[in-house]
């Protein structure tokens, strides 16, 4: 399903744009950047808590198809700005992880 | 300062700076709360801000202590360190500042919420700092006969 | 799910309607409100198991293959806090609980964070 589509269906707030017509192949939920450096995939939309500088970086490392920031906890200016300078889409919801997971996983799955 | 009751318990608890045993005061203390009738309200909020205190110490601090005073009308903790004591206060106030080190957060703390979950779950909320001393908190949790036993009395109820 | 059992498996009748999912201890500190949610996490320091007491929760469901300390097991045991694990990753089990109607916590609301990170 397009990122585009995905953002739409679950309503989620762009934050900063990146290429949303890129396919979301599945989801990974972590906090933990270990983890997500030895498990995402490529083209996953990683939901998690974290906001600070790195999961910009990881995120690009990882080639995901975007970061939503859950529980209505946006990334500060900086990191913000990061993410448009590398072109890592990040979006945000007012939902919890297991909220948005849940839903994502019913949009997903065949 | 309306005066306060008597303390009906108390206890001084050393606190490890290791994460081994993070937290196995703020489990004492919820025991202790709940044997000695606490509300259940006041044992959780009283929990959490143990738990959260104790971690700072555990993780950031030399090590240090915290003392659990139970009156009539309040719980109090309160959480001294040795250092190395924080510049800023009111920047580790503010939700999602943190000063963890990658190790921390990759065991899943350090998300920066812990003195600001300190203050919303306490009914007063004391915090003092001095660079290469240490730190002091005093949290104070009001308990449901606060209006009408010790400090404020009013009439009727 | 198909999870394992890690311990208190006498309590596994216990009904649980509510999920939260997050590995940062301080997120669950902040945000559950209320008694008997199933955590859902892959950080396995024994914190967890103490953070849960703290907040009241049913059961811990480990994902990703991860498997707390013999240690951490036993304190569990100790305190009546059923362990579950799981090697789906977190967001099909969030996906697959989710879609059997399990709800997520209440939680308290926040302030809106954007303070300087980092």
């Amino acid at each position: 399903m397009k990122l585009a589509e995905v953002i739409e269906r679950l309503g989620l707030e762009v934050l900063v744009p990146g290429d949303l017509e890129r396919r979301v192949r599945w989801g990974f939920c972590s906090d933990l950047l270990s983890d997500v450096l030895a498990h995402a995939q490529e083209g996953d939309l990683w939901i998690t808590h974290q906001r600070h500088l790195n999961v910009v970086a990881v995120a690009k490392l990882k080639g995901v198809a975007g970061v939503v920031c859950v529980r209505g906890l946006h990334p500060s200016q900086e990191v913000l700005a990061k993410a448009r300078k590398e072109g890592v889409t990040v979006l945000a919801s007012a939902e919890d992880a297991f909220e948005v997971a849940g839903k994502l996983y019913g949009l997903l799955s065949p | 300062m309306a005066p306060t009751t008597k303390a009906l318990y108390k206890q001084v608890f050393p606190v490890k700076s290791d994460l081994e045993s993070a937290g196995k005061v703020s489990t004492e203390v919820r025991r202790i709360l709940r044997s000695l009738g606490v509300e259940p309200e006041v044992v959780r909020r009283a929990g959490i801000v143990c738990f959260e205190g104790e971690m700072n110490i555990a993780l950031y601090t030399k090590g240090g202590r915290i003392i659990l005073i139970v009156r009539d009308d309040r719980v109090e903790l309160l959480f001294s360190d040795r250092g190395p004591g924080i510049a800023d206060i009111d920047l580790v106030k503010q939700p999602g500042y943190s000063t963890a080190p990658d190790w921390a957060r990759e065991l899943g703390f350090g998300a920066g919420m812990g003195i600001p979950n300190m203050e919303a779950n306490s009914d007063r909320f004391v915090m003092y700092s001095r660079v290469g001393v240490g730190t002091v908190i005093r949290a104070t949790i009001f308990r449901r006969c606060h209006e009408t036993c010790g400090g404020n009395r009013a009439p009727g109820t | 799910m198909g999870a394992e059992v890690l311990c208190g498996e006498e309590s596994l009748d216990l009904e649980v309607t509510r999920a939260f999912a997050a590995d940062l201890m301080s997120d669950v500190l902040a945000m559950v409100q209320e008694e008997g949610v199933l955590l859902i996490t892959g950080t396995v320091v024994p914190q967890v198991v103490r953070v849960a007491e703290v907040m009241s929760m049913g059961a811990i469901l480990f994902v990703r293959g991860k498997r707390p300390s013999a240690a951490t097991v036993n304190y569990a045991a100790e305190v009546g806090i059923p362990l579950l694990a799981t090697d789906k990753i977190m967001f099909e089990a969030c996906g697959i609980l989710y879609s059997r109607g399990l709800l997520p916590a209440k939680r308290k609301a926040l302030p809106r964070e954007n303070g300087p990170h980092d």
